[in-house]
């Protein structure tokens, strides 16, 4: 697989010179694949932020460098703007920055800032609200009357619509309930499955990203110290919860299961895999 | 009198859109809180869960029928602060809440409003950040702190004014597992040891396993109640109204389709994982 973003011994410092001084990210190596469905997980001041915001050049690596394809994003820092068109970054609680009087003219802006013509935004438009699952009944109202899980999908449709190559989502499913985080993750699971765009999904909940991820990057103390598709990274589940991360309910079922006697694969994340491991092993014994 | 909360065919509604009907946020609550219990209010978003919460220390007041706050009616307006000393509200942004510049300050601030005399507050707000857990933070400067610790200071600024009882109404949305886990630890540790009734808020079904007792809210009404073991097998009626079961929960029903001999309600993991054993 391709690289389309490559992250080269990154280390980003706040504060520098003053007693404050504290590195957020401290000399991060990383690739996310052309493509790929990938998770982010660490706890809060772990980094993701921090790193994150490098992958479309809002920050500024203190040392290291950030390649998208085969270029320094920071090459010819005038041009950092074409990057950020094509890696889009959906912050945390994206719903406080809609500013406009309408949905339409919300989404439309980062169209717009392309310099594409009216009939390319109106189609783009449409199309992210389509994927981030709002009506076209929406497009006339004003972003402020709606409830929080629709703007929160407004934001995500305003940077879908620029039709990026990566798209960056920081914690998409924060602060909504069991049926609104689902509709969510199946929205976005359908974007990049019919797109095919690499989807870059930030988070902490174990759950969320053991379900829906091709691969892991798991972040503590401003490093990475795990990556690898979900049953690599949650064989090592015992180094996840020292690390201060909740794993999956099913992984510490299974992993309880092991401790006492059962012969399982402690690394099941989801609850068929374990129902299904389980029944194999029923029959076996039968 | 052991009721600390009690509403009557609670009904309110909010002011609606122009020339729309308004639609009843609440439908006809009938619900006591005792005193010393933990509840858990589940619902999801837009079920009328925090509206009720609101009505708990008469940040909103009835539409119809009647909340009484140990016994007080909260519609009597001269009754208000003493309704507000007994009831406590945590609300949901840790960035909302903070009001000083220094942690002590900020956990002195409602006391000194409440005119208590100064060496009484001193020994107040000791007594509270201890009790949360956040007294070596005495002197810290609060937005430098996490999530968890600005709701644990928000808490402290409650306990502070020595309530009956403390609402929080989705206090631990915002945070990550670390800071809900902190959080609820407090909470729960202030009812064991300090008596203090305790509702929380919120969506998460994991928080609702450690309650005495969960309320289920949809639609403007209760529609379950009852010990968690009791609740969160139900695991089709939740997913109905927008909720989801523990995956244990989860499991446990797909084990029994598959021939399994498990009972439902092993909510932890290490009974859960007992429960199995017994019937491989």
């Amino acid at each position: 697989m391709k690289p389309i973003i490559r992250v080269e011994n990154l280390t980003h410092t706040y504060g520098e010179n003053t007693p404050f001084c504290r590195s957020a990210v401290d000399g991060v190596s990383m690739e996310i694949y052309e493509g790929e469905f990938l998770g982010v997980i660490g706890h809060t001041g772990s980094g993701k932020s921090t790193l994150i915001q490098h992958l479309n050049g809002l920050l500024k690596p203190t040392s290291g460098a950030v390649y998208l394809g085969d270029r320094d994003i920071w090459a010819e820092p005038k041009k950092i703007r074409d990057v950020r068109f094509r890696v889009g970054l959906v912050f945390q609680y994206p719903e406080y920055q809609l500013f406009e009087e309408t949905v339409y003219k919300d989404v439309a802006f980062g169209p717009r800032n392309m310099g594409l013509d009216e009939k390319e935004i109106d189609r783009r438009v449409r199309a992210a609200l389509a994927f981030a699952g709002l009506g076209e009944d929406l497009l006339e109202k004003s972003p402020f009357d709606l409830s929080g899980g629709q703007k929160r999908r407004v934001a995500i449709a305003g940077v879908i619509a620029m039709d990026p190559e990566v798209l960056i989502l920081d914690e998409p499913s924060a602060g909504l309930d069991p049926a609104g985080r689902r509709s969510m993750l199946e929205n976005i699971r359908a974007y990049h499955r019919q797109k095919g765009t690499t989807v870059v999904m930030v988070s902490h909940s174990m759950d969320e990203v053991a379900e829906n991820v091709d691969r892991i990057v798991v972040l503590a103390n401003a490093g990475v110290v795990m990556s690898g598709t979900p049953h690599e990274v949650f064989s090592r589940a015992q180094e996840l919860m020292d690390v201060g991360l909740n794993v999956p309910q099913v992984t510490q079922v299974a992993m309880e299961l092991k401790r006492q006697g059962v012969d399982i694969d402690p690394a099941v994340y989801t609850v068929a895999d374990l129902r299904a491991a389980l029944a194999a092993l029923k029959g076996g014994r039968r | 009198m052991t009721d600390i909360i009690k509403t009557e065919h609670l009904t309110f509604s909010y002011p609606p859109d122009e020339g729309k009907e308004p639609v009843l946020a609440l439908k006809g609550i009938d619900l006591t809180i005792e005193k010393g219990s933990f509840t858990v209010i589940l619902g999801h978003n837009g079920s009328g869960k925090s509206t009720l919460a609101k009505h708990m220390n008469a940040v909103l007041l009835p539409g119809g029928g009647t909340v009484w706050v140990d016994g007080m009616d909260t519609k009597d307006e001269s009754l208000l602060l003493e309704v507000r000393r007994r009831v406590g509200m945590v609300f949901q942004n840790p960035d909302n809440q903070i009001v000083a510049n220094v942690v002590e300050e900020d956990v002195a601030f409602g006391p000194e409003n409440l005119g208590v005399p100064t060496e009484e507050i001193q020994r107040r707000v000791a007594a509270a950040l201890q009790a949360v857990g956040m007294d070596e933070f005495t002197m810290h400067a609060p937005h430098h702190l996490s999530g968890g610790q600005k709701q644990r200071i928000a808490i402290a600024g409650v306990i502070a004014m020595e309530p009956a009882c403390i609402v929080l109404d989705e206090s631990t949305a915002m945070l990550d597992p670390l800071g809900r886990r902190e959080v609820l630890d407090t909470v729960r540790w202030l009812n064991k040891n300090k008596g203090i009734t305790a509702v929380l808020i919120t969506h998460h079904m994991d928080e609702a396993a450690m309650a005495d007792r969960v309320v289920v809210m949809d639609s403007g009404s209760v529609v379950m109640d009852g010990t968690p073991r009791e609740i969160l097998v139900r695991m089709e009626e939740l997913r109905a109204i927008g909720l989801d079961a523990p995956h244990t929960v989860e499991l446990l029903h797909g084990l029994r389709e598959d021939g399994f001999d498990v009972p439902l309600d092993a909510l932890g993991i290490q009974e859960c994982a007992r429960a199995i054993v017994e019937a491989l």
